[in-house]
Parts: C-alpha cells; sequence; structure tokens
C-alpha cells in the first residue's frame, strides 16, 4: 500500500513536467504581455522593449522556461506585474484556505444531499419524490453556476436576508468561536452554489447504484440469512453502493477547487478563483501559470485520494 | 428418525401484476412436501416457476410479484401470516437456502467469516468469540483444510466451487430443518458438481434436514433425489417417487424430457425433443397448459385445464389422458 502511494507520488513528477510545460506554452501563446494594457498606449516603444528586456520577455522560450520552472520549484511563484509586484506566494496563501474551505463546504453540501435522497429513490423508485429528485437532478444540472447563484443572492440573502451576499467575514470585531460561524455562514451560499451540479450528478449516481446493488445476487442472500432491512441496507448494500462514489469524489475535490472561478466571482469571495480571473484579465502570467499549475496539482492529488479510497472500501483492491 | 413433514404448500399461487394489466400466473396451484431426511427434486426448464416456487416458501417475492393465495407449513406455522419481521427470524434459521450462482451469491466486501458469523449472531445469538469458532468448525465441516485462514479470506480469493461450500456453510449455520437449493449446481463444472451434490447430501443426512432441489438436471435428479415433482408452465405435472418416475413416467411432459436424454442402453441417431418453447407466464393456453406443445392433445386439453389424478398412493399426474371417465 505504501509502495502504491510513493510509487504514484513519483508519478507526479513528469505529470507535473508536462503540466508546467503545457501552463507555459499557453500562457506565452496567448497575444499580448503585461505591459499591453500596464502602459500607455503612447510611451515610446525603445522604452517599452526596453521594459521587456528588463523582465526578460525577449529570452528565448527554453531560456523563459527554465527561469519560471526553477524558481517555481524552490516556491518563488515570481511577483504579480499589477499587485504593486506582490509575491504571488503571498497573495496565492492569502486566499488559498478560503477556496480550500469553500471546496469542503461544497462537498459536505453535495454528500448530505445527494446519498440520503439517492436512496430513498432508489429504495422507492418511481415515487412521487423520486421524480421530484429526478426534477431537480435535471434543474441542477442545466442551471448555470452563476446564475443559480444571482438566484440565491436575489432571494435569500436580497429577500430573505438569511445569508450575507458576499465576502468572507461580516467585520474584523468578530473572534474565536463567532468567527468560525461568521465565516461558515458567509459560505453556505456559495458552497451550494459549487456543490449544486455535482450535488444532481451524484444523486443520479447514487440512485443507479443502489438500485444495482439492491437487485444484485448477494442483497438476495443476505435477506434468505434473515437479514432485516436495515441490515440489508446499512451493511450490504451501502458498503457496494458506495464503492464507485467514493472514489468519484476524490476527484470532485480536485474539480472543486479549481472550478470556483466562477462561484466565486459571483460572491465576491477572496478565494483563489477571483485571483485566478483577475489574472487572466489583467494578463498577470506570474499568477495565471502558478495557479493553473496549482490546480492541476490539486486534480492529480484528488485522483491520488480517490484511488487510495478504493483500496480502502473494495478488498478486490489491493496495491501492492 | 422421524418422518415428519417439514415443509407442507398447498395451493399456492404467486402473480406477477404486469404494467400492462397483464397478469403473469408464475406459480399456480402448486402443492407440494418435504419430510424430513428427504430429498425433493423440483424439474422443470427455464420459466416453469421453479425458483419464483422456492423464493415464494422463503417470501423474498418482489414486486411486482405477490403471493395470491395458499399456504406455506414450516413444521406446521403457516409462513404466509407472519410479519415481514417474523419472517426474519425464520429466514437463515429453520429455512435456509442456496442460490445458482455462488460467484454473485457472497457479498464481495466482507470476509467469508464476517458473512458467517453475522448468521450465527443474529439467529443464535452468539458472542463475536463464539460465532467465530462456530464459523470456523463449520467451514472445516464443509471441507475448508485451511479453515482458520479462509474466515478472514474474500469471497474473490475462492474459486466457485469453495464459495458453493461457503454458501453451504451459511446456509447450515442454524441447524436449519429445511434446505432449498436452487440449482446449486448449474454454474460448476462436472467434477465440482458431483463433491457439491455429495456435500449437500452428507449434510441433509447428518442434520436430518428436508432437502428441496431445484434443478433441470435430470441426472442430478436420478443420483440425488428420493421423490421427484415435474413443474410446467406454474404448475406441477407429474409427481411420483424417482424410480418410478424414471421408468414409467405419466405426463406427456414428462416423457419428453427423459427422451431428450441420452440412454446407454439404446442406439440412437437422434435425441427427442419436445417443439416449441415454455410460453410466457402472462399467456398460457387456455385449456392444459403444455396442449399447444403436446404430441397427445386431446379436443379437452384446449378447453379446460385437468386437474391433478392420483394414480396411485405416491403418483400423480396432471393429465387428461389419465381420467379415470374415459
Amino acid at each position: 500500500m505504501y509502495k502504491y502511494i510513493i510509487r504514484r507520488i513519483l508519478i507526479f513528477v513528469p505529470m507535473l513536467f508536462a503540466l508546467s510545460v503545457v501552463v507555459f506554452a499557453l500562457a506565452k501563446a496567448a497575444p499580448g504581455d503585461p505591459f499591453t494594457t500596464m502602459l500607455d498606449p503612447n510611451v515610446d516603444p525603445e522604452v517599452y522593449e526596453e521594459r521587456r528586456e528588463a523582465e526578460g520577455l525577449n529570452d528565448p522560450l527554453p531560456v523563459q522556461y527554465y527561469h519560471w520552472i526553477w524558481s517555481t520549484v524552490q516556491g518563488d511563484f515570481g511577483e504579480s506585474l499589477i499587485y504593486n509586484g506582490r509575491p504571488v506566494l503571498d497573495l496565492i496563501s492569502a486566499r488559498f484556505l478560503n477556496t480550500i474551505y469553500l471546496g469542503l463546504v461544497a462537498l459536505f453540501f453535495t454528500i448530505i444531499v445527494a446519498i440520503p435522497i439517492g436512496i430513498y429513490s432508489a429504495r422507492n423508485p418511481y415515487s412521487w419524490l423520486d421524480y421530484f429528485a429526478t426534477g431537480f437532478g435535471f434543474f441542477g444540472l442545466a442551471i448555470p453556476n452563476f446564475f443559480f447563484g444571482l438566484l440565491a443572492i436575489y432571494f435569500f440573502s436580497i429577500k430573505m436576508g438569511w445569508f450575507p451576499s458576499q465576502g468572507t467575514i461580516s467585520g474584523t470585531d468578530v473572534a474565536g468561536m463567532q468567527e468560525f460561524f461568521d465565516r461558515l455562514h458567509h459560505m453556505i451560499l456559495p458552497g451550494i452554489t459549487l456543490g449544486l451540479a455535482g450535488t444532481a450528478t451524484y444523486m443520479r449516481y447514487m440512485r443507479s447504484e443502489v438500485l444495482d446493488v439492491l437487485g444484485s445476487d448477494y442483497i438476495r442472500t443476505a435477506k434468505a440469512k434473515g437479514m432485516t432491512n436495515r441490515n440489508v441496507l446499512y451493511k450490504h448494500t451501502l458498503r457496494n453502493a458506495l464503492i464507485p462514489i467514493i472514489t468519484l469524489m476524490g476527484f470532485e475535490f480536485g474539480v472543486l477547487i479549481s472550478g470556483a472561478v466562477i462561484t466565486e466571482r459571483v460572491f465576491n469571495y477572496p478565494g483563489l478563483g477571483t485571483l485566478f480571473l483577475q489574472g487572466v484579465i489583467n494578463r498577470d502570467y506570474p499568477i495565471v501559470m502558478a495557479l493553473a499549475l496549482i490546480f492541476g496539482v490539486f486534480i492529480l492529488v484528488g485522483n491520488l485520494l480517490a484511488d487510495i479510497f478504493y483500496s480502502v472500501v473494495d478488498p478486490r483492491i489491493r496495491y501492492d | 428418525m422421524t418422518n415428519e413433514t417439514v415443509l407442507d404448500v398447498k395451493d399456492l399461487k404467486t402473480y406477477f401484476f404486469l404494467d400492462d394489466d397483464k397478469v403473469a400466473r408464475a406459480v399456480d396451484d402448486v402443492d407440494l412436501t418435504v419430510k424430513a431426511g428427504e430429498t425433493v427434486a423440483l424439474v422443470g426448464e427455464s420459466g416453469s416457476g421453479k425458483s419464483i416456487t422456492s423464493l415464494s416458501i422463503m417470501q423474498l417475492i418482489n414486486k411486482p410479484g405477490k403471493i395470491v393465495d395458499g399456504e406455506v407449513s414450516l413444521l406446521g406455522r403457516n409462513l404466509l401470516t407472519l410479519s415481514d419481521k417474523e419472517m426474519t427470524k425464520i429466514r437463515g434459521n429453520d429455512v435456509a437456502m442456496i442460490f445458482q450462482e455462488p460467484m454473485t451469491a457472497l457479498n464481495p466486501v466482507y470476509t467469508i467469516g464476517n458473512q458467517i458469523t453475522e448468521v450465527l449472531r443474529k439467529h443464535k445469538k452468539m458472542s463475536k468469540k463464539q460465532a467465530r469458532q462456530r464459523a470456523i468448525d463449520l467451514l472445516k465441516l464443509v471441507g475448508f483444510p485451511r479453515a482458520d485462514q479462509t474466515i478472514d479470506e474474500y469471497p474473490h480469493q475462492l474459486s466457485g466451487g469453495m464459495r458453493q461450500r461457503a454458501m453451504i456453510a451459511i446456509a447450515i449455520s442454524c441447524d436449519p430443518k429445511l434446505l432449498i437449493a436452487d440449482e446449486p449446481t448449474t454454474a460448476l463444472d462436472v467434477t465440482i458438481q458431483a463433491q457439491i451434490l455429495d456435500l449437500m447430501n452428507e449434510m441433509k443426512a447428518k442434520l436430518n434436514m428436508g432437502l428441496l432441489l431445484i434443478t433441470h438436471d435430470l441426472g442430478v435428479v436420478a443420483e440425488y433425489a428420493d421423490r421427484v415433482l415435474v413443474m410446467y408452465g406454474g404448475q406441477i405435472v407429474e409427481e411420483s417417487p424417482k424410480k418410478v418416475l424414471f421408468k414409467d413416467p405419466k405426463h406427456p411432459y414428462t416423457e419428453g424430457l427423459l427422451e431428450s436424454l441420452p440412454s446407454i442402453y439404446k442406439e440412437e441417431d437422434r435425441l427427442g425433443t419436445i417443439r416449441g418453447t415454455v410460453p410466457p407466464a402472462h399467456s398460457f393456453p387456455e385449456g392444459c397448459r403444455f396442449s399447444s406443445r403436446c404430441p397427445h392433445a386431446m379436443d379437452q386439453c384446449f378447453k379446460s385445464n385437468p386437474e391433478i389424478i392420483h394414480l396411485d398412493h405416491d403418483h400423480a399426474v396432471r393429465c387428461y389422458l389419465y381420467s379415470k371417465d374415459d
């Protein structure tokens, strides 16, 4: 098992290398450079060239890549070209946890909603609530994130006033447990918005998995052994039905972290997504490249987690 | 050894109510008895209602199926009047079942030991330790040489034959009075088949269980059964002791089944067949259910379904050819 994990982590190295090349190439292929938006178009082209030379933007691409990757592995992501030259690492670490928390809230919401409803739907297929859940599923998948976010803000913050519409905290004077709950309060709407599509998907997965398992031979065996309905459901059905779900959850976490761009923007939530979007708009390459790399790492880590979970719940899969 | 009747099924009717208002009469008026220490074979081709009969006895019929009438007495208790909860105390305890597919009949995510001990802990209220010890003994009994290791193994680590042995260990764990085996060897290769059937036979004798053996393999019937019930179209069409059935079959369907077997006594170029296939359970012929395929069908056969006719104290047949008023 440990050997397997170590091997998987070692495979990260070439994958990260490939990822970094792609990220770098894409950043370079994009038209324009930071100065396109920063400098007055009337500035003397000679000054412009001087600045490009000074920033190393005229070096051959492999050299530029080498400079970038070498400092990156040392933990230096360079300096932002627009945030007054603040180190990218500082900008990211100030927002990093916000995004992680938001991802966890979204995942938590997905789990507590999708799994029980999926189970209910499977046990009572074609019931009134099953149809409702199916309808909700299509709604959740069909509605764009930003639109649902706007609806949620309109109804739940503006009309009802139940939740704050933006930010992560009400003010600077909250502390301790109060701060924790205040932050949580701020995360609920964006969390639900972010988790909505996943919830709809996993609800459908769960329904079909449980239906599948309930019809299997070993469930009939369990019933023939005199096991009660409770036992048949919680012991014999759930663990089998959750195998593919848990596997997808690890992957989903990576997707949530890197996919929060729009949700964060709608709720004006200071996370990595907002930073990424601003970076893209301002052609702030150091930020965009660093975040693209980080998102990639999250997807890889999510996949690793999925594989590890898989072997924990399914004894047929043992990595040795 | 007393020969008390452990299972007595009377007029069992299990119908499936299909979406388009059709009713599939999968089991219709089935009577059967099994005595302690006796092996009763229920024979018939696919779709004849054998498995539904056995699942009806266990009361494991799923929607849209329903037991609409009849009586299933196990040790004198009518199971059809019991609640779901009371049934869970009977299943696995007084009556146990073995299924066709050993590869999928065990839960893949729990150890063999876990799946045996949960039965013992539920029905016999054993402690964890007692149940484990008993599980090891059971595994030894059904022929696992390394029982103390096997108990911690998962189903995927065992072969098909070994899994079926584990299923037998689960089935006999609570000393049931009746064991229902639904095609227990169909999925196994021939040499393993004999081992499993011998094992079941041995356990039957040791525990003085009644054994209801569901099969379509007449070779298995010839070897292991005491009494045979031939099923067709959801009904018993012939019932007789094994020896009588093979020597002197009465029902045209039974004759057809036996003719389809090769014999070492006769030189044959072609084996006999029964023309056609079993009609689906929602559209049986008007009269006798076999009439559409029967070589001896008469006018009467297309009008009404014959009743069971007792030819002897232990030989009965459902066919107009043997009507007494002829």
